[in-house]
């Protein structure tokens, strides 16, 4: 018989950083295949372009840092790639892919020293740097192929994304938060806005325009749920999260209707579900502790909420996110748990055994 | 003190014991103007300009200066020769001007010159105290440009743009297109890519640095050791 010694803990669940990161890619299927149902081929080349510079590029950093390249075997290079290109348009060209690409993994992630280690959300950090370097292209959103009609075809979707076919005339639309803030500015009243443009069917099915995991907010829901149901993520963050935004907006539409859309608006469209359920939650970059938790959600929801209605940008989920991201720490500290046996000033408790 | 190595002087202010590259200093400044190549080169001159005069003025005063007042005495000297850059500038390169804008009276607080001045001039005679400001002017001046380079490239696609107005229409080689309609990475302009510029020059820095280490010839230990005897 073979007896092998280890240090405890002697007890495994068999949690590991790669069965994670796929529970993750599990749960990212359904919006993805609608992305690319609703959006064509192009939208498959741009994700795969971008996954594939990821790994690429994980690779790459490994091979410098000289580590063994079987690190790539948990898979969190694709699961960041992955992300990355569903919070990015869907025909975005080639070079967008490869760029966003190789920021998240190498500046992101890897220049902190890899995967547990980083402050921010690399997809995140290089969707943020892609939408300030690029703002032309991060910009220009096609209507899924069911609406507008125009679908291409396989030598069309390479131009679209490796060549520069120009698109046709009719094809690309605004978000609709993006469209809100046009019309805002022109003097339509939120009310009338409501009425005419938005449509909850539509926004919770999916077929407005959008970044390409995104749209369609039951699908982002069912993986989400199977991201709790599997233990990978807990309910604290997408819930509060999705509150914070939700509720201010609900007040103050109740308030001031002729200015503020409300709940189903803010909740239902544009990247919050998302960013609720797969980008926050990120295990490293979000606080340890419950109460850090709430607190950070809470951020993260409020200050998008804050983007939408006041800021130059349309959304503002990568920017909240970034910035509770920097906080982390500073919440980490503050909401340390109590310890064992000790009182919440870390002293001991004091012998009262009757 | 022994007779001055100004070979070391050199090396220390261009590599070893460089302003922005080893002693960390004066990065406000780098981060905030080397947004083009051509504006890392303007502040380099003015600062390597003060550093300089204001080295050479603390060096002849430095047996009058009294060890209690020498820091106010040290910043009123500097802010002197800032405000003649400033002025200057104004007048002669107004274009310029306007972009270095409020970097230029804040060289005055610039920790590189406070520093050279205290550690170096102040106890060394004059010549000496001249060729340390221009060895550590030009040190830092060449990292205001590789900064302001890397920048530029990457950023706009372009090498010294608007070289001509501080150098002069007869410079006007210097303007590079490197990349031809390029639409431009916005990111390497503003200040977070000044950060990621810094931090990829320091590396590079550090990566020639462990080379030469480990570089097996019979000359370094003994040029390592005239090094550390010149820092002493």
């Amino acid at each position: 018989m073979q007896e092998t010694l280890a240090c405890s803990p002697h007890a495994h669940n068999s949690m590991t950083v790669r069965r994670i990161m796929l529970n993750v890619c599990l749960a990212l299927l359904p919006c993805t295949a609608w992305g690319i149902y609703s959006y064509g081929l192009p939208a498959l080349l741009m994700l795969l372009t971008t996954v594939f510079a990821a790994v690429a590029t994980e690779a790459f950093c490994l091979k410098l840092l000289k580590q063994p390249l079987t690190r790539l075997q948990d898979s969190s290079a694709v699961l960041t790639g992955w992300l990355l290109a569903l919070s990015l348009p869907p025909w975005a060209p080639w070079w967008i892919a490869v760029v966003g690409g190789f920021f998240a993994i190498a500046i992101g992630k890897q220049i902190y020293g890899g995967i547990g280690q980083n402050l921010f959300n690399p997809a995140m950090l290089a969707r943020v740097a892609l939408l300030i370097s690029f703002p032309l292209q991060m910009t220009t959103w096609p209507l899924p192929t069911f609406v507008s009609g125009y679908s291409p075809g396989i030598f069309e979707s390479f131009g679209i994304i490796f060549g520069n076919t120009a698109l046709p005339d009719g094809v690309t639309g605004p978000t609709i938060l993006g469209n809100f803030n046009t019309e805002a500015s022109l003097g339509t009243s939120a009310t009338d806005f409501f009425a005419s443009s938005f449509s909850l069917k539509d926004s919770f099915f999916g077929t407005t325009p959008g970044s390409l995991g995104e749209t369609s907010a039951l699908l982002v829901l069912l993986g989400g749920i199977w991201l709790i149901v599997s233990r990978v993520i807990t309910w604290h963050i997408p819930v509060i999260m999705t509150l914070s935004a939700g509720v201010p907006a609900l007040l103050l539409s109740l308030f001031l209707p002729e200015k503020f859309l409300g709940f189903n608006f803010h909740v239902f469209s544009g990247g919050l579900l998302f960013g609720a359920f797969f980008i926050a939650t990120d295990l490293v970059t979000s606080p340890a502790s419950k109460v850090g938790q709430i607190i950070y959600a809470f951020g993260c929801g409020f200050i998008d909420f804050i983007i939408r209605v006041w800021a130059g940008f349309p959304e503002g989920i990568g920017f909240s996110v970034l910035f509770m991201n920097a906080l982390t720490p500073l919440i980490d500290l503050y909401c340390r748990p109590k310890i064992y046996g000790r009182n919440l000033n870390r002293q001991p408790m004091k012998k009262n055994l009757v | 003190m022994s007779e001055t190595n100004y070979k070391s002087l050199f090396t220390n202010g261009l590599w070893s014991n460089n302003v922005a590259m080893c002693q960390m200093l004066a990065l406000c400044p780098l981060l905030a103007v080397t947004s083009t190549a051509t504006n890392g080169l303007g502040m380099g001159l003015a600062t390597m300009f003060v550093m300089v005069s204001s080295n050479l003025i603390t060096s002849v005063l430095r047996m009058i200066i009294t060890p209690q007042v020498r820091i106010p005495v040290f910043i009123v000297l500097i802010a002197s020769m800032v405000t003649m850059v400033d002025l200057f500038l104004n007048a002669f390169m107004h274009e310029l001007y306007k972009v270095l804008g409020l970097f230029i009276p804040l060289i005055v607080t610039n920790c590189a010159i406070l520093g050279r001045v205290e550690a170096f001039a102040s106890k060394e005679p004059v010549l000496p105290a001249i060729v340390d400001g221009i060895a550590m002017g030009l040190g830092f001046l060449l990292v205001l440009v590789i900064v302001g380079a890397f920048r530029e490239v990457i950023g706009s696609g372009t090498l010294f743009a608007h070289a001509s107005l501080l150098l002069g229409p007869s410079f006007g080689w210097m303007e590079i297109t490197v990349i031809p309609n390029y639409s431009g990475v916005l990111l390497l302009i503003l200040p977070p890519g000044g950060f990621m510029a810094l931090g990829f020059v320091l590396t590079l820095k550090r990566l020639i640095d462990r080379w030469a280490e480990n570089r097996p010839t019979k000359e370094t230990p003994v040029e390592d050791q005239k090094l550390s005897e010149g820092a002493a």
